[in-house]
Parts: C-alpha cells; sequence; structure tokens
C-alpha cells in the first residue's frame, strides 16, 4: 500500500502577519512550517507505516510550492516519509494547487491520499475534495480515525455532534482533522540525517489557471480596552452582559 | 440565472444554520435580481421543507431516493451538480462546515466554477465578483475575486443574521442520477440531550488554570444556568480532562458564538484563533497580565474557582427577576 500526504507550506502559527501594498503576504521574516493538520496526517501515515500489521510499503509526501519550500519537505522526510516531490509552482489557489497535484499523482498507484482539512494560511478546506474530484476518487471529510484491517481502511468521520465509521474503496482522498494522531511527530536527529539521504524531487508543473485572485487583505481594527469587573462585585458582569453587550 | 443553495439536514431536521444560510442566499439572489432554490438530500418530511420558504427559498428540490439517505460525497455532488445545471445557478450556496466543505469542493471541479470559502458576509461587489472571509484564521481579512461564470459560496456559520421572508415554496421531487454510492457507513455514535458547541450561542470554556478535571462541576454548573455548550483549550483535551469534541482554537473547533467565557485560559493566539467572530468575550485569570485580557471584552481577575460558582449564582439571581 502506498500512501501520499499533500502538505502546505504555511507561516508559523504565531505569526503576526502583515501585507506588502494590502495585496500581498509581507514573507520578510516568517518561520515556515508544515500546515499542522497536514503534519498531524503526515504522523499517523508514518505510524501506519510503522505498524508492521500493515502492508504499507511507501509514505510520499508532495507539495506546490517554490524553491523556498524545500526545508518543510526535508521536514517531513526528517519525521518519517520515504521521498518527497515538489511541483515548482507557486501556489496560486486551491484549484490550482489540486489540479496539479492531480496531474503528478494521477495513476502512481497512491491508495490513500491525505492532507489536513485546512490551511492555515487561507483558510479555505478545499484542496483535498477538489484533488478527489480531478482524480475521480471517493473523498472522507473530518476524519479523525484512520485504520488498516487487512485490505480495508476503516475511516472515523466527524459530523455534527458524533461520529461515524466509514469505508469507502481504496484509492481514496482523506481530509483529516485533529484526533487522527495524538500530537504531531518531531523529528529526532537520526531521521534528520536519514532525510538528506532521501529522494527529493522536482518536477516541472502543468499549465492551470486559478479561478480566485485574492485583491485586498485588512487587518481587524483595535478593539476597545477590556473592561474590568471586580471578582467582588459580579453582579456588575451580569448587569454589563444584559444591558451594554446584550448577549445575556 | 438563480441561487442554489444546499441545505443539509440532521435527522431530517433543519436548525438555525440552515436557515441562516438560506437567508444568505436569498440575499446574494436580491443582488442578482434572482429567486432562491433550495436542494434537500435524503429523508425529510415536507412541513420541515416548507420552512425554508419562511426565509426566502421559493422552490425546493426534494432529493429522497433511499440510497441518499448517507453522506457520500460523490452521488451527492452528482445531485447538486445535475441540479445547479438544469436550475442554470450562476451561485450555489453551501455552509462552511464539515459537508458544505466536502461537497464544494467536488462541484468546483465538476462545474469549474470558483470557490469563496468561508465567507463571513455578503459578496462585496459583483461585478467583478467580490466575496469576504478571514484568513490567517481571524489574523486577518481578505477580498476575494471569484473569476468563473458560475461561483460556490461557503458560508460560515453565524456570520449571517436570520432574514425572515414571506415567500411561499413550492416542493419539487427531484431525482437525479447518480452514481452508486461507495461510502459504506458502518456505525454512527452520536452524543445526546447536549448543546452542540458548533451552534451553541453562548460557550464557557476552561484551560489549564482549571487545574484539574475534578473542577469542572462549576463550569458545568454555569452553562446549565445559561443554556451554554461547554468548551477548552488544547492542553486540556490532550491531556484527556475533556473531550476531544471541546477543544476550540486553530486546530480544533472554529466557533462564533454571542458570549464566550474563558476561564483559566491565557489567550494564547491559536487558542483565540478559534473564537475570533465571537461577539463578547469574558476573561477570568488570576493573572491580570495574561494576554486573553488583550482580546476580552469583559475581565475578572481572580480565582476561577471561585469566581464561576459567584457568576453562576448572579446569573440564576437576575433571570429569575
Ligand atoms: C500549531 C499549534 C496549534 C495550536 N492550536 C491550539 C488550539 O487550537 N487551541 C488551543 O487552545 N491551543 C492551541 N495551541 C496551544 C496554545 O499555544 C497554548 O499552549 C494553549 O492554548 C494554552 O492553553 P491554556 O490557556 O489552557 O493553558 P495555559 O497557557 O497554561 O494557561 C493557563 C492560564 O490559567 C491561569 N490560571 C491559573 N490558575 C488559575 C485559576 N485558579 N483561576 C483562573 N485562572 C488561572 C493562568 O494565569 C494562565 O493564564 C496550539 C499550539 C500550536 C503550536
Amino acid at each position: 500500500m502506498k500512501i501520499l500526504v499533500c502538505l502546505g507550506n504555511v507561516p508559523d502559527t504565531t505569526t503576526k502577519v502583515k501585507f506588502a501594498d494590502g495585496a500581498a503576504l509581507d514573507k520578510t521574516g516568517i518561520q515556515w512550517i508544515i500546515n499542522p493538520w497536514d503534519e498531524l496526517a503526515l504522523t499517523r501515515a508514518v505510524e501506519l507505516k510503522e505498524d508492521s500489521g500493515n502492508a504499507v510499503d511507501q509514505v510520499t509526501v508532495i507539495t506546490v510550492g517554490g524553491k523556498d519550500a524545500e526545508p518543510t519537505l526535508r521536514k517531513a522526510l526528517a519525521i518519517g516519509a520515504d521521498e518527497a516531490i515538489r511541483i515548482d509552482a507557486e501556489p496560486a489557489d486551491a484549484y490550482s494547487v489540486a489540479a496539479q497535484i492531480a496531474e503528478a499523482v494521477r495513476d502512481k498507484g497512491f491508495d490513500l491520499i491525505l492532507s489536513g482539512i485546512e490551511s492555515s494560511d487561507y483558510n479555505g478546506s478545499m484542496v483535498s475534495g477538489m484533488l478527489a474530484e480531478f482524480l475521480n476518487n471517493p473523498s472522507v471529510s473530518a476524519v479523525s480515525g484512520i485504520l488498516i484491517q487487512g485490505s480495508e481502511v476503516e475511516l472515523t468521520r466527524e459530523i455534527d455532534g458524533g461520529k461515524e465509521q466509514v469505508v469507502v474503496p481504496a484509492p481514496f482522498v482523506a481530509a483529516v482533522q485533529k484526533g487522527i494522531a495524538r500530537e504531531p511527530r518531531i523529528a529526532a536527529m537520526r531521521g534528520i540525517m536519514m532525510a538528506r539521504k532521501k529522494p527529493l524531487t522536482v518536477i516541472p508543473a502543468v499549465d492551470v489557471n486559478p479561478l480566485t485572485e485574492f485583491v485586498k487583505f485588512e487587518l481587524p481594527q483595535p478593539k476597545p480596552p477590556c473592561k474590568m469587573i471586580d471578582a467582588e462585585d459580579i453582579d456588575v458582569l451580569v448587569q454589563w452582559l444584559q444591558n451594554e453587550a446584550k448577549v445575556l | 440565472m438563480s441561487v442554489l443553495v444546499y441545505t443539509e439536514n440532521w435527522d431530517g431536521k433543519f436548525k438555525k444554520a440552515s436557515y441562516e444560510l438560506v437567508s444568505y442566499a436569498t440575499q446574494v439572489a436580491e443582488m442578482l435580481n434572482t429567486s432562491v432554490t433550495a436542494i434537500s438530500i435524503g429523508k425529510v418530511n415536507d412541513d420541515e421543507l416548507l420552512k425554508l420558504g419562511g426565509f426566502g427559498a421559493t422552490k425546493i428540490l426534494k432529493a429522497d431516493d433511499q440510497h441518499l439517505n448517507g453522506l457520500d460525497n460523490q452521488a451527492y455532488t452528482d445531485i447538486i451538480a445535475r441540479a445547479a445545471i438544469e436550475e442554470g445557478a450562476g451561485v450555489i450556496v453551501f455552509s462552511h462546515n464539515n459537508t458544505g466543505k466536502a461537497l464544494a469542493s467536488r462541484l468546483s471541479v465538476r462545474l469549474k466554477a470558483a470557490v469563496g470559502a468561508g465567507l463571513i458576509k455578503l459578496p462585496v461587489s459583483l461585478s467583478p465578483f467580490i466575496v469576504y472571509k478571514k484568513v490567517f484564521s481571524g489574523k486577518a481579512f481578505a477580498q476575494v475575486e471569484l473569476k468563473t461564470e458560475v461561483k460556490i459560496l461557503t458560508l460560515m456559520q453565524n456570520s449571517f443574521e436570520l432574514v425572515e421572508a414571506d415567500s411561499r415554496a413550492e416542493i419539487v421531487s427531484f431525482a437525479g442520477e447518480t452514481g452508486v454510492p461507495k461510502t459504506v457507513i458502518k456505525d454512527v455514535q452520536k452524543q445526546t440531550g447536549k448543546i452542540l458547541l458548533t451552534d451553541a450561542e453562548v460557550v464557557v470554556s476552561g484551560g489549564r488554570g482549571m487545574k484539574s478535571p475534578d473542577n469542572w462541576g462549576v463550569i458545568e454548573e454555569l452553562a446549565d444556568a445559561l443554556g451554554a455548550a461547554t468548551a477548552c483549550s488544547r492542553p486540556v483535551s490532550d491531556e484527556g480532562w475533556r473531550s476531544h469534541d471541546e477543544h476550540t482554537g486553530q486546530t480544533g473547533k472554529i466557533i462564533a458564538p454571542n458570549l464566550y467565557i474563558a476561564a483559566g485560559i491565557s489567550g494564547a493566539i491559536q487558542h483565540m484563533a478559534g473564537i475570533s467572530s465571537t461577539k463578547c468575550i469574558v476573561a477570568i485569570n488570576t493573572d491580570s497580565d495574561a494576554p486573553v485580557f488583550e482580546y476580552a471584552d469583559y475581565g475578572v481577575v481572580g480565582d476561577a474557582l471561585k469566581v464561576l460558582p459567584a457568576l453562576t449564582r448572579a446569573v440564576k439571581e437576575a433571570k429569575s427577576k
């Protein structure tokens, strides 16, 4: 069985974002990380491979990005992926990213294609389903558990107020979320050394036009200072919530 | 040209989020001088379907074929794509929830239609077609141009007010052909009787400052008094003090209640990313320098284990008046 994990390269979650001319992210000084949910997907993929009861032969990671995305791929190799692919294009929108990945992986024999449910930069949650549709594969979203049972892969799907156990035939695409792995795996020294020798292939992009374009970014308005209430005077808080904020 | 809206049901029922979505679709349709068709998939009775008319849908496509009872993203996309084509939909609206994300993304490729994902208000302009959303988990807002003729919009829950309409809806059976569903649902586990965090208007949330899972009684008592759902920070669910379903924040649930009470939560940026659309935040923390006070509207410096019971008492008293 072969697993593919799609990785996004995103600013560290503590980044204070700024925009150049209000039209594009100002990348100066930003630390880049693997998108947190993609990192969980990768962690689970590596766990599945390590469990010798599963017939997982290979974990491949793929990203769409420039050369500056390579440290993120190396980190994924250090965490335990076997090989990495970079599609040499700037990620313009979800549609074009999904189209690029679909072209690169079609007919390459991946049984499970995992990605995180959302990316922490543009918060679209679209790549996974789009990729599935390009590949004409089944898709399952909001997956918080993956178990391989012989030739069957059982997924836990989160629904409003509950969970479902579902099975879809492979090859399929799953968007994973919290719960899929306990904690993202941290690369150990040995992993980092080994990652240098693992293959990182760069493949050329195909021609696809994005369907959307960011035209303007804005930062939130500064909010008024917090009104403090004395711990001995909690009645005041309730009055304010009722009469001023009108939320009770 | 019309606006098509996919209205998901939960065990045959709609909820407030469904009506918000139809209200939104109706306002978009008004901007475009057209009408709203809703599509419902699975078993929902006609009385329930007609409620969508109360928020502006004038036509309701009912696709209730037996084989469509469980969510299969491909089969559902088949149906919605066909409805979109038959209705000549120029805009297709989904909720930005798990189902909406899963279907909107597939449909985008099927129809080659641009998606505005996670919108928080009406389109900013129609030509060019520009939509408005949060990015970087609430740290910024963006205007996005959708460049295709057909557009797909997914709306964040709790970001649009209900607007009642006095339109009457007509129900039309819709039997779009689909491929055979491939998703086999083997088991379903549902919580019952609890207010869902994503639906709740008031949320009481606890962090590591609550010290121990044994102290959650004071959170639950306040939640009961307020008719609120309970939530927690990530370390609390990682430690197993509370269920993962309650974890709020960038990597957990993103919610937009009217009131969020954060007790013993420091206010890490990743936590606040999950509640940045909340209308009013109350923070209770022993440390007056905790970052949470930079985000809060009202703050109490004090021990949550004492402040929460006092607040519960004050709420009960105010409600009994
Ligand atoms: C990639 C990434 C993603 C993350 N995603 C999330 C996420 O989605 N959600 C999330 O919550 N976190 C997330 N985190 C973790 C986040 O950075 C913080 O570590 C976490 O939110 C802190 O939780 P806390 O506020 O409960 O605990 P702490 O930071 O330990 O804060 C406890 C607070 O309680 C106060 N306190 C102590 N005793 C009392 C008392 N008796 N009464 C009142 N107050 C008291 C303290 O003053 C302190 O402010 C993420 C981190 C990373 C790196």
